[in-house]
This record gives C-alpha cells, sequence and structure tokens, in this order.
C-alpha cells in the first residue's frame, strides 16, 4: 500500500529536514500507530502519504503509483482514495455538518442524491445524526473530531491517516474514535494514526512506528 | 418506509457567494460596459461617416466637356478609365434645375456636357485620373472635390480605429479587475482551497467555482452597464443623425452581446488566474 525508500523531506532547500532517510512499508489493510515527541516528523510523515508534500530526495510509492516522479495531474485521483483526519479537524465553517461530510463524494463527483444519503448515514455512525444542519463552530471538540473522521472515512477510503485524532478529547471519547478507526480498518482501509497517548496504543495493539527527529526508529 | 434525506445548499463548498458577494465587481464592469458601448457607437458612427463619404461625395467628379464633344461617346470612353465605376451624362433638364437658383429658368441657354463620374474606390488610381481624363478628351475640365473629402474619410477611420483600441483597452481594464477580484477570492478562501486539494479536488474543479461565479458577477454588472448605455446612445443616435441620414444604424447587437462577452473574459480570467496560483500546491 505504501512504501518510503530512504525519504529525505526537507521544506526549504538547505533546511533541517523534517525526515531523514525514512524507510518502511505499511501492507494493505495494515493498521499502525504512528508516534514520537514532538517535532519528531509525525505530521511531516502523514503529509507525505496524503500527497500534501513530495520527498525531496527517496523513492515514495503509495497505492502502487511513484509519487516521486508522477505528474501533478495524477496526484488528484490517488487523494481521493485517502481519507485524513486532521488535528485540527479542518471542518470548514461556512458549510453545514452534513455538507462538511458530503465534501469528499461531492469531490469525486457522486450524484446529489446519494451523496447526502451516505454522508448521512456516516453521521449517524458517528453518533451525530440529530446534528446534521449545525454549522461546526456550535459543536464540541469531540463531536467536531467525529465530523473530521466521517468525513474522512465517507468516500471509503483505501489510505485512512489520522494525525492526533484524540489529542483534545477525554478518554471515554478518545476510546470511541479509536473504536471507529479501528472498524474502518476491519472494513478493509489501511489505517496509520499519529498519537502521543502511549495508552491507546498499549489498549489496542498493532504495528508500531516511532519517529525521532525525522528519523524512523522503530518499525514493527 | 425510507428515512428522508434533508435538502441542502451545497454546491458552494469554497462559500464563493460571501467570499465574493461585494457589488464592487458588478458596478466596476458596470463601468466598463457603458465606456465599451459608447467606444462601439464611436466605431459605428466613424465607419458609418467613413463609408458615406467615401461612396458619397468623395466618389464622385464632375467633367465637363468641350462643345465639341458629343455626350454619350465621351461617357462611353470615360467609363472605361481604370477606378472609374460609372459615368452618367446629365441631361439638359438636370443641368437646368441645376442652375435655376443661381440663374432662373435657363432653358434657353447653350449649356455644356456635362458627365458625373463615379469612382470604385478613393484609391491612388483616383489621384491619376484628372490626367488620364484630359488624354482621353483633350479640353475637358475635371472638378475633383475628392481631396479634403479622402482627408475627412481618413480622420472617420482614424477616428474609428481609435474607438476599437479604447474597446481593447476597456477589455484589458476589465480583465485587470476581474483578476485582482479573483486574487481576493483565493486570499479570502485560501484555507479552504487547500483542505479541497488535499481531498482530491482538481485545479480544474476548483477553477471552475471561481471563475463560474467571478462571470456571474461580471456578467450582471455588464447588463447594468449596457442598460444603462442603451438611452445614452438612442440620445447620440438622435444627435448624429441630420449628420448622418438614413445611413447610421444603433450597435444594438453588439450592446446585447456586451454581458456575454464582459462574462466570457471574466470567466477566462478568472479560470487561468486560479489556475496559475493552484500550479504552486503540490
Amino acid at each position: 500500500m505504501v512504501r518510503l525508500d530512504n525519504i529525505t523531506l526537507r521544506y526549504r532547500p538547505n533546511a533541517t529536514p523534517a525526515l531523514n532517510g525514512v524507510d518502511c512499508h505499511l501492507a494493505a489493510g495494515s493498521f499502525s500507530w504512528l508516534m514520537g515527541p514532538s517535532g519528531a516528523g509525525k505530521s511531516s510523515f502523514l503529509k507525505l502519504l496524503h500527497l500534501a508534500v513530495r520527498p525531496s530526495a527517496g523513492q515514495l510509492h503509495v497505492m502502487g503509483r511513484a509519487i516521486h516522479t508522477a505528474r501533478r495531474q495524477e496526484l488528484p485521483g490517488l487523494r481521493r482514495r485517502i481519507g485524513v483526519v486532521f488535528q485540527d479537524f479542518r471542518l470548514l465553517p461556512h458549510l453545514d455538518v452534513l455538507e462538511n461530510v458530503a465534501l469528499p463524494l461531492r469531490i469525486a463527483g457522486r450524484g446529489e442524491r446519494q451523496l447526502l444519503a451516505d454522508a448521512t448515514e456516516m453521521l449517524r455512525w458517528v453518533g451525530l445524526g440529530e446534528r446534521l444542519k449545525a454549522r461546526p463552530e456550535e459543536l464540541s471538540g469531540g463531536e467536531q473530531q467525529r465530523v473530521a473522521l466521517a468525513r474522512a472515512v465517507v468516500a471509503r477510503p483505501a489510505l485512512l491517516l489520522a494525525d492526533e485524532p484524540t489529542s483534545n478529547l477525554d478518554e471515554a471519547q478518545s476510546r470511541r474514535v479509536v473504536a471507529l478507526l479501528q472498524q474502518m480498518h476491519r472494513l478493509g482501509s489501511t489505517v496509520v494514526v499519529a498519537t502521543h497517548n502511549q495508552w491507546l496504543a498499549e489498549e489496542n495493539p498493532a504495528a508500531m512506528l516511532r519517529l525521532e527527529a525525522g528519523r524512523l526508529v522503530e518499525h514493527g | 418506509m425510507a428515512e428522508r434525506t434533508p435538502r441542502t445548499r451545497g454546491r458552494d463548498p469554497l462559500g464563493l457567494k460571501r467570499a465574493m458577494a461585494d457589488r464592487l465587481l458588478p458596478g466596476l464592469v458596470a463601468a466598463m460596459a457603458l465606456l465599451a458601448a459608447l467606444a462601439l457607437a464611436g466605431a459605428n458612427a466613424a465607419a458609418t461617416m467613413a463609408s458615406r463619404w467615401e461612396g458619397g461625395a468623395a466618389a464622385a467628379m464632375m467633367v465637363q466637356l468641350p462643345r465639341s464633344i458629343a455626350v454619350a461617346p465621351a461617357a462611353s470612353r470615360l467609363a472605361a478609365l481604370p477606378g472609374v465605376a460609372e459615368a452618367i451624362p446629365l441631361d439638359h433638364d438636370r443641368l437646368a434645375a441645376l442652375l435655376r437658383p443661381w440663374l432662373g429658368d435657363a432653358s434657353g441657354l447653350p449649356l455644356p456636357g456635362m458627365i458625373e463620374l463615379r469612382l470604385t474606390s478613393l484609391g491612388p488610381a483616383s489621384l491619376a485620373l484628372p490626367a488620364a481624363i484630359e488624354a482621353t478628351i483633350p479640353g475637358a475640365q475635371v472638378e475633383a472635390h475628392g481631396v479634403w473629402v479622402a482627408r475627412l474619410s481618413a480622420l472617420a477611420r482614424s477616428l474609428q480605429a481609435l474607438a476599437w483600441l479604447v474597446l481593447a483597452l476597456v477589455a484589458g481594464v476589465a480583465a485587470a479587475m476581474v483578476a485582482v477580484a479573483t486574487r481576493a477570492g483565493i486570499a479570502a478562501r485560501r484555507a479552504t482551497i487547500l483542505i479541497l486539494h488535499d481531498m482530491g479536488a482538481t485545479d480544474g474543479t476548483i477553477a471552475r467555482r471561481f471563475a463560474g461565479r467571478i462571470a456571474w458577477l461580471a456578467g450582471l454588472g455588464a447588463v447594468l452597464g449596457a442598460a444603462a448605455a442603451a438611452p445614452l446612445l438612442w440620445l447620440l443616435g438622435g444627435l448624429a443623425a441630420p449628420l448622418l441620414g438614413d445611413t447610421l444604424t444603433m450597435p444594438w447587437a453588439a450592446l446585447a452581446a456586451l454581458p456575454p462577452a464582459a462574462a466570457a473574459i471574466a470567466w477566462a480570467t478568472a479560470h487561468a488566474a486560479v489556475r496559475l496560483w493552484l500550479r504552486s500546491l503540490p
């Protein structure tokens, strides 16, 4: 599903690399925790995987496509098969909850009736079936996190990435979000979850990727 | 029973109706459309004037024949000269009618043979025509008032070219305004664009949404501008009528084409501006 060969990522030429010589392979259908201290490169690792940046050096393959050499026009189609839960949710404030969740389907060109039905179903799945017309600012942090999760999974992505999805949540809410991520994993998605919460990883054993100062120090 | 899916207004995921809702762009485009309409009318009137002069007085010469030359054969010979479209003999009655305001009833006077020449154009051939007439019919006198008319005609053509230049300038300024408005829209919705881009929206999809919104605003402005221009053109047409007679036609079709033209320019400009900006993203 994802293969990184000696990947280096710099945001500016001659800057300290955010990722340095990273090699790893994520099999299709796997569930991985991505851990490490702040500034270790977790968000950069996820940005690479959802094609928000390209590697400065090395080879990156996502879903069989060589990203380091791919033409720019090839990337949107791949991005539509990747779901991302951002740390800061990134919900669109001018759209209601239902429209936020329907967005990936709209981008994919899904018919109006079908996309609204799917988005509604997904919001019910995350327990927000009664808040369809609410604006993001009317929701609590936990609810916004679940809307972000619903939006990330509504198009049934092959690769699901979550960047600190439990950072603003209490334990109960965190467990609920992880359960939803695991449910997507059981449905066939390859899942990578970046987190600081050691106890979550211990409660839910899975493959571990540990980054320190831009280097992958644990993979297994 | 199947559950109902809620109705929603989601066809504007970029929120452009809010981000680009101001009246500034339609107002500016309305002013540009008004200027464009006036430039069009100017070009149209100048073209009408030039055609009228070139095809009317300018394209005519009067030839007075010596008494010894018969009119009909002379007319045939003059008609064969290069640059002459038609040679029309003026009969005695018409000459008498022309002289009546000055001489009264001149039916008894001996009048010279006169031929009116209609020229094909006021090109270089017309300048050599008096000499050619003199060579064809020795003693013939030529009255050519085409020189000053040609100058007037050249002036009218210059005015027409100037009007087209103004029109092109107006289109260029309108395109620049649209580019600035698009930049402002991009700045207002930068975060949203990045989210859509990360979700797999293509450059074309994002650019089309901007272009559609901008084209709508510009088209609306152009409708207002064209509507404001219509009574002005009607008024100016009335003022020009005594000079140009019924040959002047107002550019109503061009006026009607202004809104779609403005929308098309706006669409293309906004589309290109957004695509250019998106190229900075991976």
